[in-house]
């Protein structure tokens, strides 16, 4: 299991909140869709998805609830909560904040 | 803000849930993994492993389920009230597991804390409560000293003149002056029957110095001390409780009160009453407060100095300034009044809480530093317990740290374990001290008490519940850390090998034998501390009295009649009264002796002084000193048995007509008259114009005062008082005899007041320095008895444990040939040794708490090799006695058995 750079690893919250505000997820079905819309690039390890699911439950982030999953067996579905949507809004502008300047500093061009 | 408490909403109930339905949480961090797990599998078969390769997959891919899951769990943020609960849970359920272990170090140490938390009520009670006045820090005792007087001289008189030119003049220094009278107690006179009672005389503006508000009434106002003005009168909470039933209109009321030196009782108005939390340490059980009343007698003299000055420092006034102040003053009164002062003298102002409790304070700080040593016995025996209980749990904890627990997770618990055993043993410490308080207070006689007013309402209190609290956390902070330092000297995965023998084994040993070596060191120097205060106890009680206490009572007597107490009913002479009673007891059969005298010795101070003049001496010889005189009969000496040293005693006639003779003692002929004789020689009392008395015998220095005190001149002359004290020496028990001697008081003078009848012995035992003395004899000698038990238990641990260690050497040795008596000699040898270690360390320690608590031994040096030698002895012998057992468990090894589990 290759880490993911330190970098992303500090955006993991980030990652996980926009992708379970898109709509309610159980754990499994995270860990796909994360392997799917970041390629190969983002490799979350399956062993720090749950930790990190159950942090942004107890800050009050995202919420849990057990469901009936499509396949008919229940599973532990995450929503997005309103003060969750409040800090993904704030994370995503943190976010596109640094990227950006991180751009800029790597686009610099020698003289 | 508005998103932190919309977090709220969500997080608090979510910490609830945690904490309180932690089952169902559980179950469900259970469900979602599983839930992964499946899928993970299901994911695998699909693209074509085999059932059992896509389960290992699925769990390799999660890194250690139990892992994850508790990471889960440390995200609920409240993982560490979790750990304490279960923490808490556990380390009960071990406690009550170990029962033994349990209940041996709970004991032990709930010994200790009631040891230390009963002692500290003593020292809470004596020096830390303050003395019930308002700022005591700035009341002081002031009196003249000669220069050279003892620098630790902490009391002295003034004569009531005096005292009144200080107040006039003595205003810078201090905001007020105020004086007591010592020669205290009245006789109250009642219809019924006259009964002595405690008092005392005072000034005026005494308890305002103090800042002590009356609870009803007012205080003395000057004029109260003119003797033209009614006699008025103070009651104690308790006088107005018990005798007036605490009823509002006692103001106004009047009682008859008589001073021990007045001919006769007047009434006095009660004008006051005061607070229930007023003591006063020189007069513990005062319940009537009179005044000092005028210009007469003993008051009307410069020379007579009866009273003791209480002084409240002015504002911003320093102890230097304010003594400079009055030493200016009395070197003014000194030029003024020189026929009365004699000697040159300067101020001494000592704080009055050092006059009231200086005495005990060395004795309760001694104590507490002993209870404070037991303390330090039971806690090296707690963490012996602790250590070698570590070392059975070796593998328990060796395999909880394999399992993942981390050291911090081990400390605490570690921690919890200690805070509970020490919380319980701190409860029934507690318990047991307010019981020791109890028994202690009872321990001091009723006489002890009195003097110690600031006892009263001692008991368990919050201040001694902190610092019981205190003590038993330190405890448990030891506690706890003891299995990590125990921990941390041997390598952790060694527990995990089975019969994992050689290091951890020998280095516990070790370390048992440094505790066992303090703790012994420790009893030794308890053990040498106890003979000694005994020793110093048994010099008090044999000092050399001069008079033979054998056979010897004594009683004080009081005249009465038709409600007054007089010198003589029907016209008789003063002083015919006593003599008329020693007469008809030595009629009594079994009575060999009688005298009588104004005091007893062995009193609690010294008589009245006066100062004198040698006839003859040229005024530059003078010796500028006082004396202090008794008045005594003409058979007292022979009473009491006191050798006489020169001339001859008293006859029946010069007391009778009240000659113009006297006796002085030895110590008085050796400085006043070295290499001459005394006899036929003459001193006048006062001044060199008074009546001069002429020297007719030299008596053996007497123990008037306290047996602690040194030889010191006195004078004898004539006795002429009212009241006088019996001294009666018997053929029998002197008990059996008391009844008769009671009868033929009563024949005489049925209303005469007849105090406690003792034996000499007794008043001897009561006195204050016996009784401090005998009470911390005995205290330290318990201290030191359960210190000895303590540390002999220690050692039979180590002994035992270091037997069962080396079993198998044993036995090898055995089978090489090694006979029962060598086997002895190796168990025996390193008790030997270690006792050896131990009471060479607490010789040191002994030789330095004697110098220390050299004030409080009485003629005994703190280097006194036979208590030394006693010590060791004691210590040697319990802990050969002790390791007798571990060694013939050793000497009863059998070698065949012992080789074959090799």
């Amino acid at each position: 299991m290759s880490k993911p750079s330190d970098l992303v690893q500090g955006t993991l919250d980030l990652l996980l909140l926009k992708i379970v505000a898109l709509e309610p997820l159980h754990g499994w079905a995270i860990a796909q869709r994360l392997k799917q819309v970041s390629g190969d690039v983002l490799q979350v390890g399956e062993g720090s998805l749950y930790p990190a699911l159950h942090k942004l439950e107890q800050e009050g982030w995202i919420t849990a609830k057990w469901q009936v999953a499509e396949t008919g067996r229940r599973a532990k579905f995450y929503t997005l909560s309103r003060a969750g949507r409040q800090a993904l809004e704030r994370e995503a502008a943190n976010w596109e904040r640094l990227s950006g300047a991180i751009s800029r500093v790597v686009q610099l061009k020698e003289i | 803000m508005r998103m932190r408490l919309l977090r709220l909403l969500y997080t608090v109930p979510l910490r609830f849930r945690s904490l309180f339905r932690r089952d169902q949480v559980e179950r469900d961090l259970e469900d979602e993994f599983r839930d992964h797990l499946e899928r993970r599998i299901d994911a695998g078969i699909a693209q074509g492993m085999t059932p059992e390769d896509a389960r290992y997959a699925a769990l390799r891919s999660l890194g250690g389920v139990e892992q994850r899951k508790e990471e889960c769990r440390d995200m609920r943020h409240v993982t560490a009230i979790e750990h304490g609960i279960q923490d808490f849970r556990f380390a009960v359920r071990q406690l009550l597991r170990y029962r033994g272990f349990a209940c041996a170090a709970v004991v032990v140490l709930a010994l200790g804390v009631a040891a230390s938390v009963s002692i500290f009520g003593f020292v809470d009670a004596a020096l830390i409560r303050p003395l019930p006045y308002e700022e005591p820090s700035r009341l002081f005792t002031v009196f003249g000293m000669r220069p050279d007087a003892a620098a630790s001289q902490k009391r002295g008189g003034t004569s009531y003149l005096d005292f009144l030119d200080w107040r006039e003049r003595g205003a810078r220094a201090f905001q007020s002056l105020a004086a007591y009278d010592v020669r205290s107690g009245f006789t109250l006179v009642t219809t019924e029957r006259p009964e002595r009672v405690s008092g005392l005389r005072v000034s005026s503006g005494f308890f305002d110095t103090l800042g002590v508000r009356p609870l009803l009434g007012r205080e003395f106002r000057p004029d109260d001390e003119s003797p033209s003005a009614p006699p008025t009168v103070m009651l104690s909470y308790t006088a107005w409780q018990t005798r007036f039933n605490g009823s509002p209109d006692v103001l106004g009321r009047t009682v008859t009160l008589q001073s021990p030196w007045l001919s006769s009782g007047e009434p006095h108005v009660v004008i006051g009453v005061l607070p229930p939390n007023f003591h006063f340490t020189m007069a513990a059980r005062a319940e009537f407060w009179a005044t000092i009343r005028g210009v007469q007698g003993c008051w009307g003299a410069r020379a007579c100095r009866s009273l003791e000055v209480v002084g409240r420092l002015a504002d911003g006034a320093s102890v230097q300034a304010a003594s400079a102040n009055m030493t200016a003053i009395i070197e003014q009164l000194k030029r003024e009044y020189p026929a009365d002062h004699r000697n040159s003298e300067t101020a001494k102002l000592v704080s009055l809480s050092d006059v009231m409790l200086g005495d005990v304070r060395p004795v309760l700080l001694m104590l507490l530093s002993g209870a404070g040593l037991l303390l330090v016995i039971a806690c090296i025996n707690v963490v012996s317990l602790l250590l070698a209980r570590t070392d059975s749990r070796m593998r328990e904890i060796a395999v909880r740290n394999s399992l993942g627990a981390s050291w911090g997770r081990l400390a605490l618990q570690f921690a919890t374990e200690a805070v509970v055993l020490t919380a319980v043993a701190t409860v029934l410490g507690l318990t047991m001290a307010s019981l020791g308080i109890r028994f202690l207070t009872g321990l001091l006689n009723a006489d002890m008490i009195s003097r110690m007013p600031y006892l009263q309402g001692i008991g368990l209190n919050i201040r001694l519940v902190v610092f019981a609290c205190a003590v038993s956390a330190s405890t448990a902070l030891v506690f706890g850390l003891t299995p990590l330092f125990r921990l941390s000297i041997s390598n952790m995965r060694a527990g995990l090998n089975e019969g994992g023998r050689g290091s951890a084994g020998r280095s516990w040993r070790r370390i048992g034998a440094h505790l066992v070596v303090a703790e012994l060191a420790v009893a030794v120097l308890l053990l040498v501390s106890a003979g000694l205060l005994g020793k110093s106890l048994h010099q008090l009680l044999h000092v050399d009295t001069g008079i033979n206490m054998q056979d010897l009572a004594a009683v004080s007597v009081t005249p009465v009649s038709a409600g007054t107490v007089s010198p003589g009913a029907d016209g008789e002479p003063r002083g015919a009264l006593a003599q008329r009673v020693a007469e008809r007891i030595r009629a009594l059969p079994g009575v060999e002796s009688v005298g009588y005298a104004d005091l007893l010795p062995l009193g609690p101070g010294l008589a009245p002084s006066s100062t004198f003049w040698i006839v003859g001496h040229a005024d530059d010889q003078q010796l500028k000193e006082h004396w202090p005189v008794r008045r005594v009969s003409a058979g007292y000496f022979s009473a009491l048995l006191a050798t006489l040293v020169r001339g001859r005693y008293f006859t029946e006639e010069e007391v009778a007509a009240l000659r113009p003779v006297m006796i002085i003692n030895e110590t008085a002929a050796r400085r006043y008259f070295p290499g001459d004789d005394p006899i036929g020689r003459s001193i006048a009392f006062g001044s060199a114009s008074a009546p001069a008395r002429e020297i007719v015998g030299i008596v053996v220095d007497i123990k008037d005062g306290p047996p602690e005190t040194p030889a010191h001149p006195s004078a004898y002359i004539p006795f002429d008082g009212a009241g006088f004290n019996l001294v009666i020496r018997t053929r029998q028990a002197e008990q059996t005899v008391f009844p008769s001697i009671v009868a033929a008081i009563h024949e005489i003078r049925p209303d005469a007041l007849i105090g406690r009848l003792s034996t000499m012995t007794e008043r001897m035992n009561r006195l204050p320095s016996a009784s401090l003395n005998r009470s911390s004899t005995w205290l330290v000698g318990d201290f030191a008895g359960m210190a000895l038990i303590l540390s002999i238990v220690g050692l039979y641990g180590v002994v035992a444990y270091s037997v069962s260690q080396r079993a198998r050497e044993i036995g090898i040795r055995m089978a090489l040939g090694a006979q029962h008596r060598s086997v002895y000699r190796l168990v025996l040898g390193e008790t030997v040794w270690l006792v050896a270690v131990g009471t060479a360390l607490g010789t040191i320690g002994a030789v330095i708490a004697a110098t220390l608590m050299r004030r409080l031994l009485f003629d005994v040096r703190p280097w006194n090799p036979p208590t030394l030698v006693a010590a060791a002895f004691v210590l040697t012998t319990s802990a050969l006695l002790a390791s007798y057992v571990p060694a013939r468990r050793a000497a009863a090894v059998n070698p065949i058995e012992v080789l074959r589990a090799e």
